[in-house]
C-alpha cells in the first residue's frame, strides 16, 4: 500500500512539474504559437502523468476506466482547440502586431 | 507528517479574488469573459474543497456553456466602452459602498453562530422515505419540491422571455446567435466525437444522481453543452421557435412534476407528496422530464433569440 | 481560521468586487460580468454555511444550502442569457437607428424634418 502511495505522490508531482514548465512557457514565449505549444504539452504529459498517478489510487474497474476516458477526452478536446486557435492565429495573419499577439495567447491560456 | 490542508484553500481564494479584479479592470470584454470562464473551474474547485460536490458539477457543466454565451454576445456587440470612465470621486465613493458591503458580510462570516445549525439530521432522518440515498436529490425532489417546481417554470419562463426580445419579422423563425460562416474543421470533428460521449455522461449523471452526486440540473447542463456544440459546428440547427417538439420538451418537466404534485392532493393528502408505494418510480419520473426539460431550456437560451437569415454581402 | 471561514470571507470579498463591477463596469456585459460575480460570492458564502452545518452535524455539506445554491445557479444562468439577449437587441436597435439616420442625413434638412423620429431615436 505504501508503495502506491509512493508512485502517486511521485508521478503527481513530475505532472505538477509539466504544469509549472507549461505555465512558465506561457508567460514566457515570445509568440503565441510557442506559447501554444508549451500548453499542449503541459496538458497532454502532465496530466497524463497525474492520472497515472491517482491510477494506484484508483478503484477498480471504473474508477481506473473514468480516469484513462478523462484524460482521453482532454487529450482530443486540447487537441482540437489548439488547432483552431492555431488556425485563428493563422487567419489572423502572419505578423500580426504585438500587443495583440499576448492578447491572443493570455486568452489561449484562460481557456484551459 | 502531512501539511496543514487548508494551505490549499489559500491559493485558492487568492485565484479567485486576483482574477475577480481582473476581469473587472481589463481592458477588452474578450479577454475578461476568458478569464470569467477559468475563475467558474476554479469555483468548481472551490466547491470540491467545500465538500458540496453536487454542486460542484452544476457550475463546472454550467460554466462551459456561460462562457460560450457571453463570448457570442461580445463578437456581437464589439469592444468600445458604452460611455466617459467614471470620475475618481465617484470611483472612491463606489469603492467605499463595496468596501462596507463586504466588510458587513465577513462580519457576518465570523460570527456565524456555534455550534453550526444544520439541517443534516433532519434530511438523515425523513431520507429513506424517498428512497434516495443522495442527501441533495432528496431535498431537491422532494423537501424543497416547491423550489424545484418555481425554477423549472423560471426556466421556461426565461426562454419565452428570450424568444420575444426578437425582431416582430422573425417570430416564428428559428435562432441563429450560434451561426457562423464556416466553422473549424477541428470544431467539426470535436462536435462529431464529443456529443456520444456527453450523451453517455449525462445519461450516467441522471442515473446515478439519485444516490451519488449528479441529478437532472447537472446532466442537463451537460447535455445542452453538446447540443450547443453540434449547433455551434452546424451539423444541425436550433429548431424554429413554432416547432411544437420543442415547446413540448421545454414544458414537459414542468408539466409532469405540476400534475404529479397535484394528484398528491388526491393520492397523498398534500400537494407535492408522493404516494409511499410509488415514491420511487414517481421520482424517477419527474427527474427524466426534468433532465430532459433542463437540457431544452438551456440549449434555447444559449442559442438566442428567432432571428431572419442575415442578408451579408 | 476554519477553511469554511476562508470561504465565506473570499465570497465576501466577490461581492464587493462584483458591485463595484456592476456600477462602474465599462460596457454593459462587463456589468452583466460583474453581477454573475456578486452572485457567486453569495453562492460562496452560503457554501460555507453549509460546510459548517455539514460539519457540525455529521457531513460533508448541509443538503438544503446546497440544494438552494443548485437551483439559484441555474436561475442565474438563465437571467444572464435573458440579460445577452436584451443587450444584443439593444445593440441592434441602436445600430438600425445610426443607420436610418445616416440615411436620412445626406438627402438634406428636408429629409431629416420629415423624419424626426429618426432623430429622436439616435439621440436616445
Amino acid at each position: 500500500m505504501i508503495w502506491a502511495d509512493v508512485f502517486t505522490v511521485v508521478l503527481v508531482t513530475a505532472g505538477a512539474l509539466f504544469f509549472f514548465a507549461g505555465w512558465v512557457g506561457l508567460m514566457r514565449f515570445p509568440d503565441s504559437l510557442s506559447r501554444l505549444h508549451a500548453l499542449s504539452k503541459a496538458d497532454n504529459l502532465g496530466l497524463g502523468l497525474v492520472v497515472v498517478g491517482l491510477l494506484a489510487q484508483a478503484s477498480w474497474p471504473y474508477g481506473v476506466l473514468k480516469l484513462i476516458a478523462l484524460w482521453l477526452l482532454v487529450i482530443l478536446v486540447g487537441g482540437a482547440t489548439g488547432q483552431m486557435l492555431a488556425g485563428a492565429l493563422h487567419a489572423a495573419g502572419p505578423t500580426p502586431e504585438p500587443d495583440r499577439r499576448g492578447d491572443a495567447a493570455r486568452d489561449a491560456g484562460g481557456t484551459r | 507528517m502531512l501539511p496543514d490542508p487548508r494551505l490549499a484553500d489559500l491559493p485558492l481564494v487568492v485565484a479567485l479574488l486576483a482574477l475577480a479584479l481582473w476581469l473587472i479592470a481589463t481592458r477588452h470584454d474578450r479577454s475578461a469573459i476568458i478569464g470569467f470562464t477559468a475563475y467558474g473551474l476554479i469555483v468548481a474547485i472551490v466547491w470540491v474543497r467545500l465538500g458540496a460536490l453536487d454542486v460542484a458539477l452544476t457550475e463546472a457543466a454550467l460554466g462551459g456553456i456561460m462562457g460560450l454565451l457571453l463570448l457570442m454576445a461580445a463578437a456581437r456587440l464589439g469592444d468600445a466602452p458604452d460611455g466617459p470612465p467614471p470620475t475618481w470621486p465617484l470611483r472612491v465613493l463606489v469603492g467605499l459602498l463595496c468596501g462596507a458591503v463586504t466588510a458587513g458580510l465577513a462580519v457576518l462570516v465570523l460570527t456565524l453562530p456555534e455550534p453550526a445549525p444544520n439541517l443534516v439530521a433532519a434530511v438523515a432522518e425523513q431520507q429513506s422515505a424517498t428512497a434516495l440515498k443522495n442527501p441533495v436529490a432528496a431535498v431537491l425532489v422532494a423537501f424543497r419540491a416547491v423550489d424545484t417546481l418555481l425554477e423549472s417554470a423560471v426556466l421556461a419562463l426565461a426562454v419565452i422571455g428570450l424568444w420575444s426580445v426578437g425582431a416582430d419579422a422573425a417570430w416564428g423563425e428559428r435562432p441563429r446567435a450560434l451561426d457562423s460562416d464556416a466553422p473549424d474543421p477541428a470544431l467539426v470533428l470535436l462536435a462529431r466525437l464529443l456529443p456520444p460521449v456527453g450523451l453517455v455522461v449525462g445519461v450516467h449523471l441522471f442515473w446515478t444522481g439519485a444516490d451519488h452526486p449528479g441529478g437532472p440540473f447537472q446532466a442537463g447542463a451537460l447535455l445542452a453543452a453538446m447540443v450547443a456544440l453540434v449547433w455551434l459546428a452546424r451539423l444541425g440547427a436550433p429548431p424554429p421557435v413554432r416547432s411544437r417538439l420543442t415547446r413540448v420538451g421545454l414544458m414537459l418537466g414542468p408539466l409532469v412534476f405540476l400534475l404529479i404534485g397535484l394528484a398528491g392532493v388526491v393520492a397523498a393528502d398534500a400537494y407535492l407528496a408522493y404516494p409511499e408505494a410509488l415514491t420511487k418510480p414517481l421520482i424517477l419520473l419527474i427527474e427524466a422530464a426534468k433532465t430532459l426539460s433542463v437540457a431544452v431550456a438551456l440549449a434555447l437560451l444559449v442559442a438566442g433569440p428567432p432571428a431572419l437569415p442575415r442578408a451579408r454581402p | 481560521m476554519t477553511a469554511a471561514e476562508l470561504y465565506g470571507l473570499c465570497g465576501a470579498g466577490l461581492v464587493g468586487v462584483g458591485l463595484y463591477g456592476a456600477i462602474l463596469g465599462r460596457s454593459a456585459l462587463r456589468r452583466l460580468l460583474g453581477f454573475n460575480l456578486m452572485g457567486s460570492g453569495v453562492f460562496l458564502i452560503f457554501g460555507a454555511v453549509a460546510r459548517r452545518g455539514g460539519l457540525a452535524g455529521g457531513s460533508a455539506s448541509d443538503p438544503v444550502p446546497q440544494a438552494l445554491v443548485i437551483t439559484g445557479l441555474v436561475v442565474a444562468f438563465a437571467a444572464t442569457a435573458l440579460a445577452v439577449a436584451l443587450l444584443v437587441r439593444l445593440a441592434a436597435v441602436r445600430r438600425e437607428a445610426g443607420a436610418a439616420r445616416g440615411a436620412a442625413l445626406p438627402a438634406g434638412a428636408t429629409a431629416a424634418a420629415a423624419h424626426p423620429e429618426s432623430d429622436g431615436t439616435g439621440a436616445a
